[in-house]
């Protein structure tokens, strides 16, 4: 019960914050907002039990997407002009597409309902088979890995697509050399604030910790290469920002960023192209190792470390792709 | 486990391997080399299929060894093979062909960049293609279009900036408006598999989420699908494109989103939602006349010869929906047919644009004066696919305007509209190539630029004009002898309305 | 009681909403980004939302423990990668704003086609 109430509360003030989102004019103001509106959604979804989901969401969402807006803002404009009057045309046919769907609701199974065919089928073999043939308690972690591996392995690649994307776009007009490889000496951070540098001194090996321990805990509990990967690019964009962007480059130069997108995405489609030479299909694990079970193990551990490298890759690229631009 | 049983897995997973590797080719022109090799295998790959397919095999493919619909399932049939055929081949003629446009276009240091994401857009229509499993379409489509976007934006020209933001939102639009279908109808049936969801959807009692669920799907991928009026984002996207990639996405991009389209439909919402044919029909044939007529005629007075060429795809689009909306074989057939001749036509079209467009100063009509009498062989192979496009006997685009004018006929009155708009929409095709080749016959020669830095021989180079001239020959070869993609398309149409309740 | 059971749709239904008419309706592209992130978060809501059981937990298998309900890790996993292919367009948007902010020299639509046509 008190799970409803606090879910409804928290799910109008989504509603209230989306609705601020599009009013206001001011682009800064826009973009916070939507980080507490990733905020928000991530706790609804730990309150309907999706903790993976939940964690995902607030480290990509309310952390990496915040501050890629931040980085365009900076490069583009901070306020919206004045949009004319008379959009009622479109408000009117998307008041009515939305009453549309607010109708077909009365059919679907309503929230919780243990009889909803999504129950019935496919998820209970998942949740039975999962102990016998992975042995692994992180029901998520195997459908993810193992059950759907390929549609992981195809979302492995709408990060690299993303990251040679960024890359690929923000190239042009101003050659790789100049604009994309040196990075202005003169930005510092905020090396000379001292509350800033302790403190974040302090929490950015902590960061990268909790990143490495949700990468190789993703098994057992919450957790796994997508929300690693962001939580490790989050640590070192805070280095980005405290010690300036130069540092962060040395530290972690493009060029091994780019061998980590690179690396990851290879070291997934390799462990697929080993199951194909060792005798079973494409993405199949369990002919990797003698027992089936203990290959499931293994391919999942290394395709995670696949995703975690790869997304921390990318992230981390496009961060800098769009910070170390100079605005003109 | 045999080679041949493991090629629907490897007709993804080579371009996909691939693409992160080309990143790593800084040294010039290798980049395209292994670009081209991965993109030619996948080609024979796809023949290989077509031919299995042609004598009576499916293609079905458990990823990671789970059955469906606990895993992911790839399942290649008829039609699967046509749109595997249509990706492979015009990825590989225009990276063959259009190497040394895509120097010009795309400057050194940037190539791996752009082709290892041409690499993904082939990798992701692929896999669309060699699906059995609704999410894992969504997750391919957005491969290929964010793939899409990026060789979209390699275009030289300013304007393809706001080109392909457009078409990132639109396409954004789609793909999430067909996600939400596919969730309505997990919500239903608990299962993502197409065959599976057709199989449970029989239980389902309460059918109006299905509704809804059809609803979005078709709205979305006929957004994807550039199905008129619904088809905004493409003239601007192809005609600042790179050419070379002009070509490939003309040829095949939409017609993939058109293949999902029909699959779904027939595979999952035909058998199980009552009178949904006549739904079908009457939501899709309007559009297809419509678009059939507004478009050719918005072509009829584009200035430009890319936007053009483009708004006759949106026209071809409607010619290829007019045969699915009659849901009959003929009807279907003709339609799948269509996507096949008009790849090759329009490929070729945009092949010869490519070759135009490294000697002429711009791609407007008044620019392009007197191009016939300096580049003859480009500009003769440019005229028979154009013959092809409008559908003159003896060229491919015959058969299958032929074949869709017998489909049309059995249908009374509706059926003479359809044939009279079909001719109608011809006769513009006619006016419109007409005026393409007025300006460039017998315009006035533009002045020669002052820098006078041409070089004596103005054809189209040599291995863009053989690959030009191979496909302009492709489409008086199956204009005369088209039984091989009749006969795909016939086993296309009957796999689909087999599903019909 | 029973309504409170569709609450979480009839939100998915209005975020929806709002996120299409800022895509659509906005001039500015930046906010037709922000729109597109809120619509597509919306569908990441609609469903998680199928995947709660009533007195279920989180899909993580306790041993020893028997008859717990578990929720669907299904939509869980597709949203994972749903959330991912989000942050991806996003990404490629503002690239190409930005760029688009150096070819023109602004982000609002109108002015972009102004510049354009004049041109």
């Amino acid at each position: 019960m008190i799970e409803v109430v606090f879910g409804v509360f928290l799910l109008t003030l989504l509603v209230i914050t989306a609705v601020a989102v599009v009013r206001t004019e001011n682009l800064f103001v826009a973009v916070m907002l939507m980080s507490i509106f990733s905020l928000l959604m991530a706790a609804n979804f730990f309150i309907l039990d999706a903790a993976d989901v939940a964690l995902t969401e607030a480290a990509i969402g309310a952390g990496i997407t915040t501050v890629i807006f931040l980085g365009a803002l900076a490069l583009t404009a901070q306020r919206e002009k004045r949009s004319p009057n008379g959009r009622f045309a479109t408000l009117g046919v998307i008041s009515v597409l939305a009453a549309l769907m607010i109708w077909a609701t009365f059919d679907k199974p309503r929230l919780g309902d243990p009889d909803a065919p999504v129950h019935q089928h496919v998820a209970p073999w998942y949740l039975e088979q999962t102990p016998e043939l992975m042995g692994i308690p992180n029901v998520v972690t195997a459908v993810l890995g193992s059950f759907r591996g390929y549609d992981t392995l195809g979302e492995v690649f709408v990060v690299f697509a993303a990251c040679i994307g960024v890359l690929f776009v923000l190239s042009a007009g101003q050659g790789l050399d100049r604009g994309l490889f040196a990075p202005d000496p003169e930005s510092e951070g905020l090396r000379h604030h001292l509350i800033p540098k302790v403190v974040g001194r302090l929490l950015v090996p902590f960061i990268v910790l909790f990143g490495l321990y949700v990468q190789f805990h993703g098994e057992y509990g919450p957790g796994g290469g997508f929300q690693a990967g962001a939580i490790i690019a989050t640590g070192v964009i805070l280095y980005a920002l405290l010690e300036g962007e130069a540092s962060a480059l040395n530290a972690l130069p493009r060029s091994v960023l780019l061998g980590m997108v690179v690396g990851g995405a290879l070291l997934y489609t390799g462990v697929g192209v080993a199951g194909m030479l060792l005798g079973g299909n494409f993405l199949d694990y369990s002919v990797l190792m003698s027992d089936p079970v203990i290959g499931q193990q293994v391919g999942i551990v290394l395709i995670e470390a696949g995703v975690g490298i790869t997304v921390c890759g990318s992230l981390l690229s496009i961060f800098h792709a769009f910070a170390a631009r100079e605005a003109r | 486990m045999s080679l041949s049983a493991q090629l629907p897995a490897l007709q993804i997973v080579v371009p996909l391997l691939t693409a992160p590797l080309v990143v790593l080719l800084k040294p010039r022109g290798t980049a395209w080399a292994a670009t081209t090799a991965a993109s030619a295998m996948a080609f024979a790959i796809a023949l290989a299929i077509a031919a299995g397919v042609l004598s009576g095999e499916t293609y079905n493919y458990a990823m990671g060894s789970w059955p469906a619909p606990y895993g992911i399932a790839l399942g290649i049939d008829a039609f699967g093979s046509l749109i595997l055929l249509l990706v492979t081949g015009a990825s590989t003629l225009a990276l063959l062909g259009c190497r040394r446009s895509l120097d010009a276009d795309i400057e050194q240091q940037r190539q791996p960049l752009f082709y290892a994401a041409w690499l993904l857009a082939l990798a992701g229509l692929s896999g669309i293609a060699a699906s059995a499993d609704a999410f894992n379409i969504f997750v391919f489509m957005e491969i290929s279009s964010l793939a899409g976007y990026i060789i979209v934006a390699g275009g030289p020209d300013r304007r393809a900036l706001p080109a392909v933001f457009k078409y990132l939102i639109m396409g954004t639009i789609g793909a999430t408006f067909y996600l939400i279908g596919v969730g309505l109808i997990y919500m239903m049936t608990g299962t993502l598999n197409l065959a599976d969801m057709e199989a449970r959807l029989g239980d389902v009692t309460n059918l109006d989420p299905v509704l809804v669920a059809a609803g979005f799907i078709t709205i979305g991928l006929a957004l994807k699908a550039a199905i008129f009026p619904l088809h905004v984002w493409l003239p601007n996207a192809y005609t600042y494109a790179p050419h070379a990639v002009t070509a490939f996405l003309a040829a095949c991009g939409t017609k993939v989103a058109l293949y999902v389209l029909l699959r779904f439909d027939f595979f999952v919402f035909q058998g199980n939602l009552a009178e949904h044919d006549i739904q079908f029909s009457l939501f899709l044939l309007p559009l297809a006349l419509l678009g059939i007529l507004i478009a050719s005629s918005v072509a009829l007075f584009e200035t430009n010869l890319k936007r053009l060429l483009a708004f006759s795809s949106v026209a071809q689009v409607g010619y290829i929906m007019l045969g699915a909306s009659l849901v009959t074989v003929t009807g279907l057939t003709a339609g799948i047919l269509h996507m096949f001749n008009h790849a090759l036509a329009k490929g070729g079209l945009f092949l010869a644009v490519a070759g135009l467009a490294l000697a002429a100063r711009g791609l407007e009509l008044r620019q392009l004066g007197g191009i016939a009498r300096q580049m003859p062989w480009t500009f003769g192979a440019f005229v028979i696919a154009a013959l092809s496009l409008i559908g003159i006997p003896g060229t491919a685009g015959f058969v299958s305007k032929w074949y869709l004018i017998q489909a049309t006929l059995d249908h009374g009155a509706l059926g003479i509209v359809a044939v009279l708009v079909i001719i109608a929409g011809s006769l513009l095709a006619v006016a419109y190539v007409w005026r393409i080749v007025e300006a460039a016959s017998f315009g006035e020669a533009a002045a020669q630029p002052d820098t006078g830095a041409i070089s004596p021989s103005r054809e189209a180079p040599t291995v863009l004009l053989a690959i030009t001239w191979l496909v302009a020959l492709l489409n008086v070869y199956f204009g005369v002898r088209p039984e091989a993609p009749v006969e795909l398309s016939r086993m296309a149409a009957e796999i689909l309305l087999a599903h019909l309740l | 009681m029973e309504l409170l059971g569709y609450f979480n749709y009839w939100v998915f239904a209005i975020v929806f909403a709002i996120g299409l008419y800022a895509v659509i309706a906005k001039l500015n592209l930046i906010k037709k980004l922000l729109g597109l992130a809120i619509f597509q978060s919306a569908v990441f809501l609609m469903y998680i939302t199928m995947d709660k059981v009533e007195g279920g937990t989180a899909p993580i298998i306790q041993k020893g423990i028997e008859g717990q309900l578990y929720s669907n890790p299904l939509p869980q996993v597709l949203i994972l990668t749903a959330i991912v292919v989000g942050v991806s367009m996003t990404a490629m948007g503002l690239a190409i704003v930005v760029r688009i902010k150096e070819a023109y020299g602004t982000i609002e639509e109108d002015e972009i086609l102004d510049s354009d046509h004049t041109a």
